[in-house]
């Protein structure tokens, strides 16, 4: 017979108040470690996400004149034809010192040509690059080879041209490969080439206007990456797109903010439940407190008995609300995460801290309860003495 | 040789005009080993007096020893171990938990005991042997009669072997012949040495005590033997 028997015993004999009681903080406990590890589990994919697409660093000519666009209005004193930079001067990328969070780097040689007496902006790119930079883009037809062409779709719809098609510019006649569906971006004003292609039409070899970079970005430090790029191309502008990021880590993080104060007022819901429920329970054993207190319980004893079940109901409690909260962000993955795979993966550290947050909640909310058993008067408690 | 000393037990409850003396100036002296039955109408402050004997209620004035320890000169926790092991409790309703089998009702005050649990078994067993009720060791307090649980309760206040074992109306739940089985039981601690101070009503139950005390509005108007009182 041991403090630790009877409070087992109780909690036998009232398997309601336990489940009860058990219920408050699971649902606590679940929606903490749910909420966490959604939250995670979205930031790790849009972290990755950020990682695999998109150029978020851009290699410009260094010059003096002030961009003269706004909102897409080009009033002139375009600047790009004043200093390009050299192609051969990339391979220096390589030797940065974050050089491996680099995925991608896009040259791309621009230069406004005629056809059919209207003038086009046209971009010699590397293709291959372009599949990590522009994961956006879909082809209706093909890429182009060293005498093709990809028409935006609005270049397309102005100069009413259609894969197979051909044009003349700079009097090389290209073939139209494909056509690129509209992305809603300056891509669809654009006729594209290869790099190679476009500098012998713009007489610019070896020469490209700028670059892309698409820099794994989740754990590297962009500003460092934008500092040594600068470093190595001492001649150009490196600049980083950091915008769609910081916009969508704002978000998040907004989410997280949110979603944790939720979580607190659930905690708080449930940590009122096990005070409540203890309570009644307390109250209910009056007798049986106050035959302990007679027969030589200390008051510390009658607490430790309170605390014994609130202790064993909260470890249960942390193990069903974290596995429980594991599922609830695996479901929510699957039906709101937009792709994600859903997998959430056990995680050890936060195992612990839903078991540490139901103990501590549990004890807490147990802390009154068990004190006033604890005060309850052996002699008032048995009215028979 | 005096174990148990009252001077002037008195208790109060409430103030002012609306004070109630529950006990008024009490004093007696009880040798080790005696059998002493309090008796009274209702309300003459037998359970008042009982519950001070049993370092539960503390008077309002007046000082207990037992043992030569000044009882309510001790701080909560070291009454608690007191009761423990000096006292040994018999309550009219029985009082058993109801989710503890019959023996681990007897383990009770063996819980906060540094005891072996094989030990604080034996000892349950042998309070049950005592009692008659070995065989019913493992069943639910639900699952035994009224006279059973009664004792079982006497087990469970005898198996931490006190010096004095006190009763309040052992036997008003029972019928004549349980209250005689519990009445012998008594004699037959009482006759082991332990000091029995036992609250009745009925004066055949007083008839086994050697002494009785009697009480009439919070007073001790009566100390003496049953045959005095018939």
């Amino acid at each position: 017979m041991t403090l630790k028997l009877i409070s087992i015993r109780n909690l036998m004999r009232r398997k309601g108040k336990a489940a009860f009681i058990l219920a408050g903080l699971v649902i606590g406990v679940a929606t903490v470690v749910g909420i966490i590890s959604f939250v995670d589990a979205t930031t790790h994919d849009i972290a990755h996400k950020l990682e695999q697409y998109g150029a978020n660093i851009l290699i410009v000519p260094r010059t003096e004149n002030l961009s003269l666009t706004y909102g897409g209005m080009s009033m002139g004193g375009v600047s790009f034809e004043l200093e390009e930079i050299r192609e051969s001067e990339l391979v220096k990328l390589t030797s940065i010192r974050n050089a491996r969070n680099i995925a991608a780097v896009g040259p791309m040689v621009l230069g406004v040509v005629p056809v059919d007496g209207r003038r086009i902006l046209m971009a010699g790119i590397d293709f291959k690059a372009a599949g990590i930079l522009k994961p956006w883009w879909h082809v209706q037809g093909g890429l182009p080879d060293e005498n093709g062409v990809l028409l935006g779709a609005e270049a397309a719809r102005v100069l009413n041209l259609t894969t197979g098609d051909s044009l003349v510019v700079n009097d090389r006649s290209l073939t139209v490969s494909g056509v690129l569906e509209s992305t809603g971006s300056q891509d669809d004003q654009l006729a594209f080439a290869m790099l190679a292609t476009a500098q012998r039409v713009f007489h610019k070899p070896g020469r490209i206007s700028m670059a892309e970079v698409a820099a794994l970005c989740k754990d590297c430090p962009i500003e460092d990456m934008v500092q040594q790029i600068s470093e190595a191309l001492p001649g150009a502008k490196v600049m980083a797109i950091q915008q769609v990021v910081k916009s969508r880590m704002e978000m998040l993080a907004q989410f997280k903010h949110f979603s944790y104060g939720i979580s607190g007022v659930i905690l708080f819901i449930g940590g009122l439940v096990v005070l409540v429920t203890m309570m009644g329970s307390v109250r209910e054993r009056t007798d049986e407190i106050g035959i302990f207190r007679a027969i030589g319980f200390r008051r510390s004893h009658i607490m430790r008995i309170v605390f014994l079940e609130a202790g064993i109901i909260s470890g249960l409690a942390g193990v069903i609300g974290y596995f429980l909260g594991m599922g609830s962000a695996r479901a929510a993955l699957a039906l709101f995460g937009e792709g994600h795979s859903g997998h959430v993966p056990f995680n050890p550290g936060l195992a612990a801290e839903a078991l540490i947050l139901a103990l501590t909640l549990g004890l807490i909310a147990s802390a009154y309860p068990a004190a006033m058993a604890a005060r309850m008067d052996p002699n008032e408690a048995l009215r028979s003495l | 040789m005096s174990y148990i000393i009252a001077e002037s037990l008195e208790k109060t409850f409430g103030n002012g005009g609306a004070a109630v003396n529950a006990v008024s100036g009490i004093s007696f002296n009880i040798a080790p080993g005696e059998f002493v039955g309090v008796m009274g109408e209702s309300g003459a402050g037998k359970s008042t007096l009982l519950g001070m004997l049993g370092a539960m209620n503390a008077p309002s004035s007046g000082r207990l020893r037992v043992d030569g320890i000044d009882v309510y000169g001790l701080k909560q926790e070291q009454r608690a171990d007191f009761r423990r092991e000096y006292l040994g409790f018999v309550f009219q309703s029985f009082h058993l938990v109801a989710y503890l089998t019959v023996i681990e009702n007897v383990m009770l005050p063996l819980a906060v005991t540094r005891r072996a649990g094989k030990q604080k078994r034996a000892m349950a067993l042998e309070a049950l042997s005592q009692v008659g009720l070995a065989d019913k060791a493992d069943r639910l307090p639900g699952e035994i009669s009224g006279g059973e649980k009664e004792r079982v309760a006497v087990a469970r206040a005898i198996v931490n072997e006190p010096p004095v074992l006190l009763a309040d109306e052992p036997t008003g739940n029972l019928d004549s012949r349980n209250s005689r089985e519990i009445m012998n039981m008594f004699q037959r601690l009482n006759a082991t040495g332990m000091t029995i101070i036992m609250v009745t009503h009925s004066p055949e139950c007083a008839g086994y005590a050697r002494r009785i005390l009697q009480m009439s509005d919070g007073r001790l108007v009566g100390d003496g033997t049953p045959a005095d009182k018939n």
